[in-house]
């Protein structure tokens, strides 16, 4: 059964995100692009990972993609829908994409031997104390980092948006 | 029962059943907080309100709910059709999946989740999608703009309503909804009484999320006609009122559960019995009071006009004598069943006056402005916030690194957090003056 919802969750994680690019209208490629973070956060709850199904659903979902349809909504979308949306170089990506699937292949052959995949951890399946240690007390540095990255940018959109008011 | 169904399901049989009885019920619950919201506006401006179908209107739900379900389902020209039809249908199961993790009394919950809480806020914030989309697809611009003013309302009042109730987590310690209530019972205090600047904050935050008055810009029928559900009609429309009264109910729950005790009765010292019983005073409340209802109603059934409608009225008596009939044969059940059926009773009546403050703050208070909504958000509410969430912090090292008095440190910090509220809505009124003074001036060029 897990497995099936693994299946299940990627299947619906991949098609969405393909039907995301796909899509002439702007505001069904977000509703699939939504779909998709939710597939996301479904393969985080299988894994028995409550909180990153929790956030992924609030912080992303729940918040940015709020953000992104609300600038969508402003954009004119009958400009949009009649724009040529793909261009015409074909040939050029279909090369593309074959060496990286050739290189993706060699590097997996090389490297066959060293290729065992992470069971995951033997957790308890209430971790989300587990969760809040490992990031406030063992990885502090990094998450303060990563806050402080974060601020900067924040400020720095501030300033640059207020610039041209 | 139990050996009739296999075992491998049986530990799903129980939620599902409640699941459903949830889905289920709900529509008539939401039509009778709507019943209770038209008649408290009467009485607020001095009127009857309805009195037509059933006595003093108490099967106007069931007759409003016909006639939507009767009416003709109109689907607007240049409307994108797909998402028309599945944005109410979002709002709907977003709204109602919430009840989940919702625990109505100890006995009642459908699933106790280690993340409980944050679940109800994850699902309930995808609710804003039906609004959204829904606005998007009319292709009316009434119903764009109210579905831009909900998107940017609720991502604002969100930070601060999350703010609000992390003072609380922080002093239960857990997320799941089960534990938050069995800390308030180890500590003796209703979190309401610990942070009660969290509280305050998560109540106006929470008015702003579900869109009611004063702050239902999105549906301001002076403005927008009716903001994002203009163009929608008959089952639709039902379906978007649904969820919104689905989602006051949910909020109301989180407030309950988090900061008014949850299932817990209140004064749990308070010990003193009924003459001549050994039975607690509070414990019989319940009773005493369907009891009263009762009697209430069946003083009021001769009085009606008709004869079917003496009848109602004597029948619904009759369904409160059996209510106060369970709740006083509970108190001689074993303690579990005592303590489910009273929980669900305590539970649900915190749920109720919370949405009673609702429904009061809406006759109240008149409608904000656009500019003075965001401004009350952002330079109002999310700074006192902040600030409460770091005071609730320090208060609580302070309880567990120098043994301070819990009621010491909730009391100075209640004080503090006043000091801080007052300083910024002081700061808040003189830049608003300036912006004012700025805008005469400019405008007498």
């Amino acid at each position: 059964l897990n497995l099936a919802l693994f299946y299940f969750f990627a299947a619906l994680a991949v098609v969405s995100a393909i039907l995301m690019v796909t899509r002439r209208n702007i505001v069904h490629s977000a509703v699939f692009l939504i779909t998709a973070l939710l597939a996301t956060a479904g393969i985080f709850l299988q894994l028995q990972a409550e909180f990153p199904f929790v956030v992924q659903i609030i912080l992303y979902v729940g918040g940015i993609m709020v953000l992104f349809v609300f600038v969508i909504m402003l954009v004119n979308l009958d400009v949009t829908m009649r724009l040529i949306q793909f261009n015409r170089q074909r040939y050029v990506s279909v090369l593309l994409a074959l060496v990286l699937a050739i290189q993706f292949a060699i590097a997996f052959w090389v490297g066959r031997a060293g290729l065992n995949l992470r069971k995951p951890l033997d957790m308890p399946p209430h971790n989300t104390e587990a969760f809040g240690e490992a990031l406030f007390a063992r990885y502090i540095l990094p998450f303060e980092i990563a806050s402080i990255l974060l601020l900067v940018a924040m400020i720095g959109a501030v300033v640059m948006a207020k610039r041209r008011v | 029962m139990s050996h009739l169904i296999p075992p491998s399901i049986l530990p799903y049989v129980l939620p599902v059943l409640f699941g459903v009885v949830i889905v289920g019920v709900f529509p008539l619950v939401a039509g009778y907080i709507v019943l209770a919201e038209r008649k408290l506006m009467a009485d607020m401006q001095a009127r009857l309100g309805p009195m037509r179908v059933g006595p003093h209107g108490l099967l106007q739900p069931i007759a409003d709910a016909f006639k939507l379900m009767l009416k003709e389902d109109v689907i607007p020209a240049g409307a994108d059709k797909f998402i028309f039809w599945i944005a109410p249908v979002l709002s709907v199961t977003m709204a109602l999946l919430a009840y989940a993790a919702i625990p109505i009394g100890p006995a009642f919950q459908i699933a106790d989740l280690n993340v409980g809480l944050l679940f109800i806020l994850a699902v309930s914030s995808l609710g804003i999608y039906g609004i959204v989309l829904g606005g998007w697809a009319s292709n009316s611009h009434y119903s764009l703009l109210g579905a831009l003013r909900s998107a940017a309302q609720l991502v604002s009042y969100e930070t601060a309503a999350g703010l609000g109730l992390v003072s609380g987590l922080l002093l239960a310690g857990s997320l799941s909804m089960k534990d938050i209530v069995q800390a308030q019972a180890d500590q003796g205090i209703w979190f309401v009484f610990a942070v009660p600047i969290g509280f305050f904050i998560y109540l106006v935050g929470s008015i702003a999320e579900t869109n009611r008055a004063p702050f239902d810009l999105p549906e301001a029928e002076s403005e927008l006609v009716a903001g994002y559900m203009t163009e929608y009609s008959g089952f639709r429309w039902a379906l978007y009122f649904l969820a919104e009264y689905a989602n006051m109910v949910i909020v109301a729950a989180i407030a309950t559960t988090l900061f008014l005790g949850g299932w817990l009765r209140p004064f749990p010292r308070f010990h003193d019995h009924l003459p001549g019983t050994s039975i607690e005073l509070l414990d019989a409340f319940p009773a005493l009071l369907f009891l009263a209802i009762a009697l209430y109603c069946l003083r009021l059934a001769p009085h009606q006009p008709v004869k079917v409608q003496k009848l109602f009225m004597a029948g619904v008596a009759g369904a409160c004598a059996l209510l106060a009939a369970v709740m006083a044969a509970s108190l001689f059940a074993p303690a579990g069943v005592m303590a489910g059926i009273h929980g669900a009773f305590w539970f649900i009546a915190k749920v109720a006056i919370y949405i009673y403050i609702f429904l009061w703050v809406r006759f109240t208070f008149p409608r904000y402005r656009f500019d003075q909504l965001m401004r009350l958000g952002w330079h109002f509410l999310i700074p006192l916030a902040l600030v409460n969430v770091i005071v609730v912090g320090v208060g609580i090292v302070l309880q567990q690194q120098w043994a301070v008095s819990p009621r010491l440190t909730e009391i100075l910090g209640t004080i503090f957090m006043l000091g801080v509220a007052v300083f910024l809505a002081r700061e808040e009124q003189q830049h608003v003056h300036a912006v004012e003074v700025a805008a005469e001036s400019g405008e007498g060029e």
